[in-house]
């Protein structure tokens, strides 16, 4: 029979913290979310750079008031 | 094994925090100029304990209703106290610049007392009865919230002035 290796002790604890993953990092609590509640944080935080993606999208999309823009439906956006 | 499911209890009821009914977390804040503010120091009053940060854009709005309660039922008893989470001492007083509280405030920029609380979305408020325990904890603030929450506070009020 095949005699098994001795366990070693450092391969143990990193399959241990790899097994971990990141379960022991406290998600963030409600009163540490001052960053995230940054208007830089928004997913459009500059109004104008989201307004002219936005229009971007729809136009080439093809997709006329898709966004809520109004349009006649004669492509011309 | 008994000791240890115990254990684990009182750790998944710590995560909980304070759920109404239970006893109130004890803490001592510094306010504004120092002095301690403690749960003890209002005991026999109603405290309506409300965990606030300056980024908080609904806190803005509870402010001058807060200030209007502590107006309005001071004289039948109630206690605003507002908890400051802010972790920079500046952001807190620059929104109380903008925001003026005539009420209790008081800081706590470790987090302790509202992880002791379990707080779960900002604002959070307590009313605590006088006999220290919680009558209710509501998370949020929306204008529509108003007259829900007064009416509460002016039950509680007179259901401990008996």
């Amino acid at each position: 029979m095949k005699r098994l290796r001795p366990a070693r002790p450092g391969f143990a604890c990193c399959l241990a913290i790899l097994a971990a993953g990141c379960s022991f990092i406290e998600p963030v609590a409600p009163w540490e979310k001052g960053t995230l509640a940054k208007p830089e944080m928004g997913f459009d935080a500059a109004r104008f750079d989201a307004r002219y993606d936005e229009h971007i999208y729809t136009s080439r999309e093809a997709a006329p008031a898709a966004s809520g823009v109004g349009g006649g439906g004669c492509g011309c956006n | 094994m008994h000791r240890i499911a115990l254990l684990l209890l009182l750790v998944c009821a710590s995560a909980l925090g304070v759920e109404p009914g239970a006893p109130a977390a004890d803490f001592a804040l510094p306010d504004e100029k120092g002095r301690v503010v403690t749960l003890a120091d209002q005991r026999g009053k109603i405290l309506y304990l409300d965990f606030w940060a300056s980024w908080c854009v609904p806190c803005r709005q509870s402010f001058p209703w807060l200030n209007d309660m502590q107006a309005r039922y001071a004289s039948r008893g109630l206690q605003i106290v507002g908890v400051g989470l802010d972790e920079k001492r500046q952001d807190a007083d620059r929104f109380l610049a903008s925001y003026p509280a005539r009420f209790t405030i008081a800081f706590d920029a470790t987090g302790a007392t509202p992880r002791a609380y379990g707080v779960k979305g900002m604002p959070s408020s307590y009313l605590i009865g006088r006999d220290g325990r919680v009558i209710f904890r509501h998370i949020g603030f929306r204008p529509s919230d108003k007259a829900e929450l007064e009416r509460r506070i002016a039950r509680a009020l007179e259901r401990g002035a008996r």
